[in-house]
């Protein structure tokens, strides 16, 4: 009888060993990229802060499938609307090798900076990147955004 | 001792007890949830074609769906690869119409809610993807004018009724197609452009018949959705809505380690895009590079969104006019197939280069390199009980 207990109590040592090691290299990990994520915000200085860029979807909510239209509004420096300005748009998915599933393209401008930006589609979840080349009479630059879905 | 042994047991009923009931993370179950049936909105109205709903259409275009009349020969109609009693497919590795074809034939369930049609997406509606095989001298192998000509002789009445007058036949050849052969080409070519416009309108009104009766096709309910179901509302599964651990870890990994959802994504399992994932060629069957060569065509097809046969506005041509035309991705891209019932119909892939699930997974685990293009896929190491688990799950899509 009291054998069968030493072998517990053996057990139960061995397994709280395996645990603290368990915790010890689940608590030593780095922290991976995903868990952190990309930067999502969609109000953004572009790089070489020439314009403000915001990105908004019209509707409102980013449905997965469907073709969408988002809004970019475009401002200097000094918080001027940016008139006639000519963008591109270009992106992916980087982590699957892939570009944009659609070419969407600036369809309207509707005063005050603000730009439609039609024919996106997202077809996946996960992280999808968007890049706007803009120029106009204050230069040329270019903004990243992010969306995760 | 014997409190011992009991305690032992009860330990040991409690941990298998756990085992077998799923246990999922709230994003998981929202994921779950994202593919059961129930969220499969309505058929949206297809303006393009303003008989897609129509019952009398429907009706016709099934009487020409099953037609062996359409085709050159007389042997041939679309229900010849599209078997009714096969998910409208044929276990082929490709098809086989008056010859064979370089693609494997495509079930029916929910197509109406595809924005591309074909592997490749060279089409860009479902009636102007009806209208191609009755052309292909390898599937149904007709010309444009004779089919108007059986129309009129067969169906007359009927199509009128639905589609207003027939045109006026006089002088148009038994024989004459822009994609037939010298003597059809030159007999269409010697055709007024009036002429050519009808028959083409008449001709656009069999694919929009057809795509009628296509559009009451849909997917069932399976034993996932019943699964998916309960674990949304919370009820306790009954019969074969139970899942086995199989399934529960084969469903987990779908979501989760083997990113399978990221593609095979929706209640019909489709992201509806085209992707480069490395599927090798057949040795035996012409250079086929996937989406890059389809662009062209949709956008010379005159049965296209942006052509003159559409019907309502050219809104509904979205797709169209944002698609991608050019970028390395759409080498050897194909479409991303539903997974609903795919379990029962080997073989696999655009020209049935795998013959079993487990040929699939294992392709898609080792994530090889494209032959053209960059696979889009990466290597996963998955045990063979996770690859037989993912197979398990698969099943459940089909019962």
């Amino acid at each position: 009888m009291a054998s069968i207990w030493r072998y517990l109590l053996a057990g139960v040592g061995l397994a709280a060993l395996l645990a603290g090691v368990l915790a010890v290299v689940y608590l030593t990990a780095p922290q991976s990229a995903q868990t952190v994520g990309p930067d999502v915000s969609r109000t953004k200085k572009t790089d070489n802060g020439l314009y403000m860029a915001s990105f908004v979807p019209e509707r409102g909510v980013v449905r997965q499938g469907e073709l969408e239209s988002w809004l970019l509004t475009l401002k200097t420096k000094t918080g001027a609307s940016v008139e006639r300005a000519a963008i591109a748009i270009s992106g992916g998915m980087p982590q699957h090798n892939h570009g944009l599933p659609t070419s969407p393209q600036v369809t309207d401008y509707l005063g005050d900076g603000r730009y439609r930006i039609e024919g996106l589609k997202f077809t996946m979840s996960g992280w999808w990147q968007l890049r706007f080349a803009i120029s106009s009479g204050a230069g040329s630059d270019t903004v990243l955004f992010n969306v995760v879905l | 001792m014997k409190r011992l042994f009991c305690l032992l047991a009860l330990m040991v009923a409690v941990i298998l007890v756990g085992c077998g009931k799923p246990d999922f993370s709230d994003a998981e179950k929202k994921t779950i949830a994202s593919l059961a049936l129930n969220t499969l909105p309505s058929l949206k109205p297809d303006t393009t074609n303003r008989i897609a709903d129509v019952p009398a259409a429907a009706a016709l275009g099934s009487t020409l769906f099953f037609d062996l009349g359409m085709s050159r020969d007389g042997t041939v109609s679309c229900s010849t690869c599209h078997k009714i009693d096969r998910q409208f497919q044929d276990d082929l590795p490709q098809a086989v119409g008056v010859g064979r074809t370089n693609r494997r034939t495509m079930p029916l369930a929910g197509v109406a809610r595809d924005p591309w049609f074909f592997w490749d997406g060279r089409r860009d509606s479902l009636w102007a993807q009806a209208l191609t095989p009755l052309e292909n001298p390898l599937e149904q192998a007709g010309n444009r004018t004779a089919y108007a000509h059986y129309i009129k002789t067969r169906f007359g009445e009927r199509y009128e009724r639905i589609f207003g007058p027939l045109p006026d036949f006089a002088g148009i050849p038994l024989n004459a197609s822009p994609l037939g052969n010298d003597a059809e080409r030159a007999a269409w070519n010697a055709m007024s452009d009036p002429q050519r416009d009808a028959i083409n309108r008449v001709y656009a009104n069999i694919g929009k018949a057809i795509a009628a009766f296509e559009r009451s096709i849909e997917p069932a309910q399976t034993r996932f959705d019943r699964f998916a179901l309960d674990l949304a509302t919370g009820a306790e599964p009954k019969g074969d809505a139970v899942f086995t651990r199989e399934e529960i870890l084969g469903l987990k990994l779908f979501i989760g380690k083997a990113n399978c959802v990221t593609c095979h994504n929706g209640p019909r399992f489709t992201d509806n895009s085209f992707h480069n994932t490395g599927v090798p060629p057949v040795a035996d069957l012409p250079p086929d590079r996937g989406r890059v060569d389809a662009v062209a065509q949709v956008e010379a097809d005159p049965f296209n969104c942006f052509g003159a046969y559409r019907d309502g506005d050219a809104s509904a041509c979205g797709e169209l006019r944002f698609m991608v035309k050019d970028a390395p991705q759409l080498v050897r891209a194909y479409k991303t197939p539903s997974l609903r019932g795919a379990a029962t119909r080997p073989p696999y892939m655009h020209a049935g280069q795998f013959s079993s699930l487990d040929e699939v997974v294992a392709h898609y685990a080792k994530a090889a390199p494209s032959v053209e293009g960059t696979t889009e896929i990466h290597p996963l190491q998955l045990s063979d009980r996770e690859r037989a688990a993912l197979v398990a799950f698969l099943r459940t899509l089909t019962e």
